[in-house]
């Protein structure tokens, strides 16, 4: 009997507890359902979920724990749990037992366990990461990981695996990216806030999201097909730069034009959120529009878009498409803009894909590339956290 | 006592008038929120603008600084004049006219910033002081007029916000008087006070009517008689009455005020 089946089973049990209890509740009160502590729903809802959950966690403990182990098995102690919950809540149900509250508990339980998932994966990827890059530094010395200048992987021996390019890659793209993406997000998030009528501001708001909802591969093929060769034809070929289409600079530009809607959004809520009376009192005093919002107004909300400019920073340290068809693959470092370079997210995917053997230290470099690039976005994010946080309670 | 207020009053209506507002109506939208004020606010005076919630009261205060341009849906028409000077004429800048006209608000705002920041706020954006000497006097004169300076004076560095929510206040009028205004609006400055708080800010409002005209809109009507040598009475967008503080508390010429201030209406 496949589990989907057992899982059918266990669910019409519940549903069966929900009708089965609550009529019962209502006939203990002889009908009359203010004798009773509960609403006649919640003793169901407790016999449905001290059918159901039981069950269900079981289920997915053993699946989880031995996935090789005989599904009869796991149903049949499964269903006889279901039943037993069942019961349990059946013989428990009486006037004065507290359904309510037991419910009130169980829910809150689920809750918790819903919280728990995020913060468990999170460590279980740290750690698969953590086991994975340990077998890549058993295998190449992590000075020459981490201070290396030269990245050239080959499969069979004699391969260099210096980060540094990669990671210079990823620096210059991002900050030209936020180059762009912070000055024109924040205007147009000031423009909104402060300018714009409601009228306008109910029409241009919407527009501006919607480019957060182009997805980024969409954004690469721009990159690669209209920026790049524009960027070629008319800035670095005449300025004798170079003559490469995909280059920092286009994926730079792309990448900051995907962040604007990031950066303008966050910051209008931030701006939003301060209070109507401080510009009122820089109005009262004579400022003009501009200077309440210089003086008054930004330095309030500077907290909170510092924390939305680390996070778009980074996103744009872990954005891949716009890289691969933006700004080409060769790890190289440069100050010139106008030439290909790549990151180390594009190089994880690199060497990744294809027919790859697990235990060559190729491929399991991209395993410590991850965890470098986590551990600085999860820097930045807890700086932004800290940032917001620290600032916050100033003004309030 | 009396004789003193009395003895007041007629020294107060041989000063001139500050500002005149003839015919004013305010519309919010479809609301009509104020209907045909005519009122001459005198200077050096204390004049207290008084009535039930939603009266008008605070709609014909912000009216004076055209605080009103910045709500979308607010339309002003009639005449208002600051020295004879309409304030609605289009070659008035309202950025201008705030800086003359200044305004201390219900709760306190204190900007977040140090508290010398705070007042140098007006003069700085005014060019007020030519050097950070005159500055620091400017700060100074109007924290000791704000009688705030002794609190204050060993900790100007620290933020505004940190004060207590009398002394924000206080630091809020401070900010005001810094601009140097002509007229000074405040709009229920105390109803967020405590008692010693609010008994400190009146005091202040005393003292700050030598040196130019203040208008005061507030729900007590204790605080009124006290502060105010002249007050006005808002009832459902009508100014209803106004006059010297004595005879509007001691000898209401309309039923509607008598009805408010002894409590029966409001």
């Amino acid at each position: 009997m496949p589990v989907s089946w057992t899982l059918l089973i266990v669910l019409a049990l519940a549903g069966a507890g929900y009708l089965l209890t609550r009529m019962r509740a209502v006939a203990m009160a002889g009908g009359d359902t203010r004798k009773l502590h509960s609403r006649p729903g919640h003793y169901g809802w407790n016999a449905a979920l001290l059918t159901a959950l039981p069950a269900i966690l079981l289920i997915a403990v053993w699946r989880f724990v031995q996935p090789a182990a005989g599904t009869a098995l796991i149903s049949m102690v499964a269903l006889a749990l279901a039943a037993a919950g069942l019961a349990f809540a059946l013989i428990r149900t009486s006037p004065s037992f507290r359904a309510r509250n037991a419910v009130e508990g169980m829910v809150k339980g689920l809750l918790i366990a819903c919280a728990s998932i995020a913060i468990i994966t999170t460590a279980g990827i740290v750690l698969s990461m953590l086991f994975e890059t340990g077998q890549f530094f058993r295998q190449y010395p992590w000075t020459e990981f981490f201070f290396g200048t030269t990245w050239s992987p080959k499969f069979g021996g004699g391969s260099q695996l210096g980060m540094l390019p990669l990671l210079w890659g990823t620096l210059y793209i991002s900050l030209i990216a936020l180059l762009v993406a912070v000055p024109i997000g924040l205007f147009a998030a000031i423009y909104m806030s402060e300018y714009a009528s409601m009228r306008m501001r109910g029409v241009v708001k919407p527009l501006i999201e919607v480019l957060a909802g182009i997805p980024t591969i969409v954004y690469g093929l721009f990159a690669m097909i209209t920026v790049g060769p524009l960027l070629r034809d008319w800035f670095s070929q005449p300025l004798g730069l170079g003559a490469s289409a995909s280059s920092v600079m286009t994926a730079g530009l792309v990448m900051g034009v995907m962040l604007i809607p990031f950066v303008s959004s966050l910051s209008d809520d931030i701006i939003n959120a301060v209070p109507q009376s401080l510009r009122d009192g820089a109005l009262g005093l004579g400022s003009t529009p501009s200077e309440t919002i210089r003086k008054v107004v930004l330095p309030a909300a500077l907290p909170g878009i510092v924390g939305a400019v680390l996070l778009a920073a980074s996103r744009a340290i872990g954005e891949t498409m716009i890289v691969v068809l933006g700004a080409g693959a060769s790890a190289r470092m440069g100050l010139n803009p106008f030439e290909a370079m790549t990151t180390i997210t594009v190089k994880i995917v690199s060497q990744l894909t294809g027919d790859t053997d697990f235990a060559a230290p190729e491929t399991l470099v991209a395993f410590a590339l991850g965890l470098t690039l986590f551990t600085v976005t999860l820097g930045l994010n807890i700086v932004a956290l800290y940032v917001v946080r620290k600032y916050r309670e100033q003004y309030e | 006592m009396n004789d003193m207020r009395v003895a007041e009053a007629r020294m107060q209506q041989q000063t001139d008038t500050k500002i005149s507002a003839r015919g004013v109506q305010v519309h919010y939208g479809d609301k009509h929120a104020l209907k045909d004020v005519n009122v001459d606010i005198l200077d050096k005076t204390v004049t207290a603008f008084i009535g039930p919630s939603g009266c008008g009261k605070s709609t014909f205060l912000r009216c004076i600084n055209r605080m009103n341009d910045t709500i979308d849906i607010c339309r002003v028409a009639g005449r208002i004049a600051l020295d004879g000077e309409d304030i609605y004429d289009r070659r008035v800048d309202p950025v201008q006219l705030r800086a003359r006209v200044g305004m201390v608000f219900q709760k306190p705002n204190p900007f977040p910033k140090s508290i010398y920041d705070n007042v140098a706020y007006g003069p700085r954006i005014h060019g007020l002081a030519r050097n950070r000497a005159e500055l620091d006097e400017i700060v100074e004169k109007s924290l000791r007029g704000a009688a705030l300076w002794n609190e204050v004076k060993d900790r100007l560095n620290d933020p505004g916000t940190g004060l207590s929510g009398g002394q924000q206040q206080r630091l809020c009028i401070a900010r005001a008087v810094a601009t140097q205004p002509e007229v000074l609006l405040m709009d229920e400055p105390c109803s967020a006070l405590d008692p010693i708080a609010t008994g400190q800010i009146e005091e202040l409002i005393d003292q700050l009517r030598t040196e130019f005209s203040l208008v005061i809109v507030t729900h007590s009507m204790q605080q009124a008689a006290r502060v105010s040598q002249k007050t006005a009475f808002f009832h459902l967008g009508n100014l209803v009455e106004y006059g010297s503080t004595e005879d509007i508390f001691t000898n209401p010429r309309d039923p509607r005020t008598e009805s408010y201030i002894s409590g029966r209406i409001g």
